[in-house]
């Protein structure tokens, strides 16, 4: 397996472990992975309120990118781990997938970087790479370190499934259930396993993107740790956790991992590859319910 | 305008062209039939001055400013359950994001926070081709309400020691990483 990997802004920032642990997974499973050069922005929420076209530049300049190590027919994908640039990324190769108009349009801008974008770079989420093109049976050989014990709340937010869900159901996703169980964990599925994290409301609306996040939490109580596999959705639980419990009454913190850091753990990868001390909500307590 | 009032629409301005100016393609929400999913699915309704559903019948029948006045917009997370839900195919999500546009530009945007969170994170990606999240945040504050960082003092502090935040220094002047491709978007865009 190869990929070409989009890391996306914040995994060179507050989500370093993100990238790290999913580079160190990949690696494991056998999976070839070589970074975009020169990638920029996907615009994020941002860039296409600003205006439409640059909604749709911004992403398309890194699919450009792409194609350009990608060749005609190479067969493999763009990799994104960040749900909003998976869905920025997609989003911009299916406006152009039927608008030749606005496929031009990109490239009389991308010309001034000296780039021509075609429109056959294809996205995939890590949770979807993860999910179907690796065996089970691999992953399970892999495991060193059963997570016996262990319950884990499976939480995919919006833009993992919605609004493009090539390869999970947009209401009840499921992809991340095998992978948990396989791991050795019990997975605790609850009724906002695709519900939103309140996102940059965080900042702007804090007294509503708190109550988005609140209810995410207190859906997973019950669980030892929650599973996620956006940077957004691990800020927004992790970070403002502590404004989280002040707000809802919520009885004890929750520490959220990304999934590729409970498979490293699982893996027995070098905690080094993990950054568990990189977590606002500290996972120590989960990991001595381990030994 | 609350949610509960009627409208009287002989006493208002009216523009019926109005959907048809919204992309991604306006004439789709003539198809809307009021159902109201859209406001059951929202997590963020119950904080909306105008409701979804409520909203979706202003525009088609061409109450511009009272829409685009509204808070409703702002208020939408991009969470995409009232798209993926709407039993009339209308992409609604993409369609609020077109809302937000046209508000900013007209400089009618009730929101001040999330015009501010926009323009500051926008002026990154142009500048640094990147977003660099804590001079994000400083230029956000600075831009909406310097005094709101204290509220988010503690975290700050709290990420800066678990290695999560670090500091970053601004680079003042010189030409912006995405300079040039920004403003052929706006050429093209018949901006200048």
């Amino acid at each position: 397996m190869k990929y070409l990997f989009y890391p996306g802004c914040t995994q060179d920032g507050s989500a370093l472990e993100y990238k790290i642990s999913t580079l160190a997974v990949l690696e494991a499973l056998g999976a070839e992975i070589e970074e975009i050069e020169d990638w920029t922005c996907c615009g994020a929420s941002a860039a296409s309120v600003m205006s439409g076209l640059l909604g749709v530049v911004l992403p398309a300049r890194n699919l450009a990118l792409a194609e350009q190590v990608l060749g005609e027919n190479d067969g493999y994908d763009v990799l994104a781990i960040c749900s909003a640039c998976y869905t920025n990324l997609r989003r911009t190769s299916e406006a152009v997938a039927d608008d030749p108009a606005l496929l031009k349009k990109i490239n009389q801008a991308l010309e001034v970087e000296g780039l021509i974008y075609h429109g056959t770079a294809q996205t995939r989420h890590l949770m979807d790479v993860l999910a179907n093109d690796f065996d089970l049976e691999a992953i399970k050989e892999r495991v060193k370190r059963p997570l016996e014990g262990l319950t884990v709340a499976s939480y995919y937010g919006c833009q993992t499934v919605r609004p493009l869900s090539p390869f999970d159901d947009d209401q009840r996703p499921t992809s991340m259930v095998a992978i948990i169980e396989a791991l050795g964990a019990t997975v605790h599925r609850h009724n906002r396993e695709a519900s939103c994290c309140g996102t940059s409301l965080q900042m702007t609306k804090p007294e509503v993107g708190i109550g988005m996040a609140a209810s995410v939490l207190e859906a997973c109580e019950p669980a030892d740790c929650v599973a996620a596999v956006c940077p957004m959705c691990h800020m927004n639980l992790d970070s403002y956790q502590d404004k989280t419990v002040r707000m809802s009454g919520q009885s004890r913190r929750i520490p959220i991992l990304f999934l590729p850091q409970l498979m490293g753990l699982a893996f027995g990868l070098p905690e080094s590859e993990m950054m568990f001390e990189r977590h606002v909500v500290s996972v120590k307590p989960m990991l001595q319910k381990l030994t | 305008m609350a949610t509960s009032e009627p409208l009287h629409l002989t006493a208002v301005k009216r523009d019926p062209a109005f959907a048809d100016r919204l992309s991604p393609d306006g004439r789709l929400l003539r198809r809307c039939i009021q159902c109201g999913t859209c406001t059951a699915s929202c997590p963020a309704s119950p904080a909306m001055d105008l409701s979804p559903r409520r909203m979706w019948r202003m525009v088609q029948l061409g109450l511009e400013e009272d829409v685009l006045c509204s808070k409703t917009m702002w208020l939408c997370s991009l969470c995409y359950q009232c798209q993926v839900r709407c039993p009339r195919g209308i992409p609604l999500t993409d369609t609020i994001t077109r809302l937000k546009e046209m508000a900013l530009k007209r400089k009618l945007a009730a929101s001040q926070e999330s015009a501010g969170f926009y323009r500051a994170f926008t002026d990154m990606i142009r500048r640094y081709g990147r977003n660099r999240e804590m001079e994000f945040m400083v230029r956000y504050f600075l831009a909406t309400n310097p005094l709101n960082a204290l509220n988010y003092a503690g975290m700050g502090l709290t990420l800066f020691s678990r290695g999560k935040a670090r500091p970053e220094f601004p680079r003042l002047g010189g030409e912006g990483r995405l300079d040039r491709l920004f403003e052929r978007v706006a050429e093209l865009e018949g901006r200048r």
